[in-house]
């Protein structure tokens, strides 16, 4: 029988530029996620998924599940192993962690995500970006990740549909407004629109602070079926309600629609149809802000609207606090950081606490939650739907 | 082995598609054409999966391209440092879309969604091989 599966904690170690190691940083979120929730102790979870992209070049280090256990006091006994979706590796362990409880193979599992990027190898980065995309081909003509990828589909969305660099902007003005009380988050300083404007070119059209940062941090969350969820918190249940993940590419020149992110809708869809839920039903959300233009397309792909008008939706506050759907409350990848398999976690954690009623910036009444995660060469696209309902 | 002589930096030097540098050495930049149900693929690729036949030929990728999107790196990832600021572009040659690198002889002000271009190999001073576009 299949049984619904509830997020019960979830915590972040501080995110930035760290002198910590990989281990670390793990410690403390996993620290974080219990301190978070006191009802849960290392000794109720039974399987642990470990999401990280780098870690073997970054940090020298493979079989990180079971060294994540260890630090922890964790004696998994249904799952104990990591997962690599890049960028998305977060919100991939949450998928499998859903899937292992729904089907009753696991009952109480953390899943836990991270990256050390800087120090004391900071450039690595920049070298293992290329194993990111195609590496014989695309890697080949020095195509490293982000930014010029973006700067190419930011280029053809204001052709196409007349975005401005100015709501390009708007959208680094409103989640650097989003981050500024996040503990946690990467940069906490607020950006005026003058300033963003005005910042150093990184890649035509994308300006400094149109960029999200290479960040160092980890974030863990346990899941729970309903039955032990009820047993392990006091708060309101927070219940997946629908996932997708897509691919209909990996190679840049293969990507079907550079402004259209089909895989996007792909996996908007089998989420929305899981949930039962349309995107105008969604409360908040977070997206992958990696770079501004990617929020604007993400509107639009989401559903939440038309095809072309995601310039418009920031402008008119669409997204913003008070509008049709708040979008990275916390202050998304622009303020926040990114490093990798932190990403979807740290999401995961702000949409459950607004659907709990106690983010650092609450949308008021918020009962139905999305997460969006991109990954690789705008390749991949993961969604997943929370709701305090069940159904 | 052969493959390692592709690319401004090379990161694979075994492939089944190891012929597409012979076929850099004559001038070429070659796409893959299934002989069983004639899908072409570029880059190149060792079997289809259209058909699952393994059996391809090279062809070349001849004709007018047009550009689809370009951009300019102003950084670069490493073992490409030194060749910033470069423009990176896509192009669609009648139904195959082609990545690569734009000649630095393309003044950047002519560089426009839609301006024809033809593929160049290029032999590197370090003897590796490429391919760039060109004005058409
Ligand atoms: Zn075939």
């Amino acid at each position: 029988m299949e049984r619904n599966v509830c997020l019960i904690a979830g915590g972040m170690s501080e995110w930035g530029v760290r002198e910590a190691s990989l281990r670390d940083m793990f410690q403390e979120a996993g620290k974080a996620c219990f301190e978070d929730n006191p009802a849960v102790t290392n000794k109720d979870v039974d399987g642990l998924i470990v999401a990280s992209a780098y870690t073997e070049r970054c940090s020298f280090q493979t079989h990180l599940a079971p060294l994540v256990a260890e630090y922890l006091g964790i004696k998994p006994k249904s799952i104990c192993a990591r997962v690599e979706l890049l960028c998305a590796s977060g919100s991939s362990g949450i998928i499998l962690a859903y899937g292992l409880i729904k089907a009753g193979i696991a009952d109480v599992v953390m899943v836990a995500g991270g990256e050390k990027l800087y120090m004391p190898q900071k450039w690595e980065v920049f070298y293992s970006e290329l194993a990111s995309v195609d590496h014989d081909w695309d890697g080949a003509q020095g195509l490293g990740l982000p930014p010029p990828a973006f700067a190419m589909v930011a280029k053809q969305h204001m052709k196409l549909y007349g975005t401005t660099e100015e709501q390009l902007a708007l959208v680094s003005v409103k989640n650097r407004r989003n981050g500024l009380n996040n503990p946690r988050g990467h940069f906490r300083q607020p950006i005026d629109l003058q300033t963003a404007m005005t910042a150093r070119p990184i890649v035509p059209p994308l300006k400094l602070y149109d960029c999200c940062p290479v960040t160092d941090g980890c974030a863990a969350v346990i899941l729970a079926c309903e039955e032990k969820a009820k047993d392990l918190t006091d708060r309101p249940l927070v219940y997946i309600r629908g996932t997708g993940q897509a691919t209909l590419n990996n190679m840049s020149a293969n990507m079907p629609n550079w402004t259209t992110w089909e895989a996007l809708k792909v996996a908007a869809q089998k989420a929305y149809a899981d949930a039962g839920v349309k995107p105008g039903d969604i409360d908040v959300a977070q997206t992958h802000d990696c770079f501004t233009i990617s929020e604007i397309i993400e509107y639009e792909d989401l559903g939440f609207c038309e095809k072309g008008e995601g310039g418009l939706f920031i402008q008119e506050g669409k997204s913003d606090f008070g509008g049709q759907v708040p979008v990275n409350t916390d202050g998304g990848l622009l303020s926040c950081g990114h490093p990798f398999g932190g990403t979807g976690i740290r999401q995961a954690i702000e949409i459950m606490k607004q659907l709990q009623g106690r983010a650092v910036r609450q949308v008021e009444g918020a009962r139905i939650g999305l997460t969006h995660n991109l990954s690789g060469f705008i390749a991949a696209h993961t969604v997943i739907i929370y709701g305090r309902d069940k159904d | 082995m052969g493959f390692e002589k592709f690319g401004r930096v090379s990161f694979t030097a075994q492939t089944k598609v190891a012929g597409f540098v012979e076929q850099l050495e004559k001038g070429e930049v070659a796409a893959s054409r299934c002989t069983r149900c004639g899908a072409r693929y570029f880059p190149p690729r060792a079997d289809c999966y259209q058909c699952l036949g393994g059996e391809v030929v090279f062809e070349p990728v001849r004709g007018t391209g047009r550009l689809i999107s370009f951009t300019t790196a102003n950084y670069a990832p490493t073992g490409f440092e030194a060749d910033v600021p470069y423009t990176l572009a896509l192009a669609d040659f009648d139904g195959l879309k082609v990545f690569g690198r734009m000649s630095r002889e393309v003044p950047p002000q002519e560089l426009a969604v839609g301006l024809a271009v033809n593929l160049a190999v290029v032999r590197l001073p370090d003897g590796q091989l490429t391919y760039e576009f060109i004005k058409a």
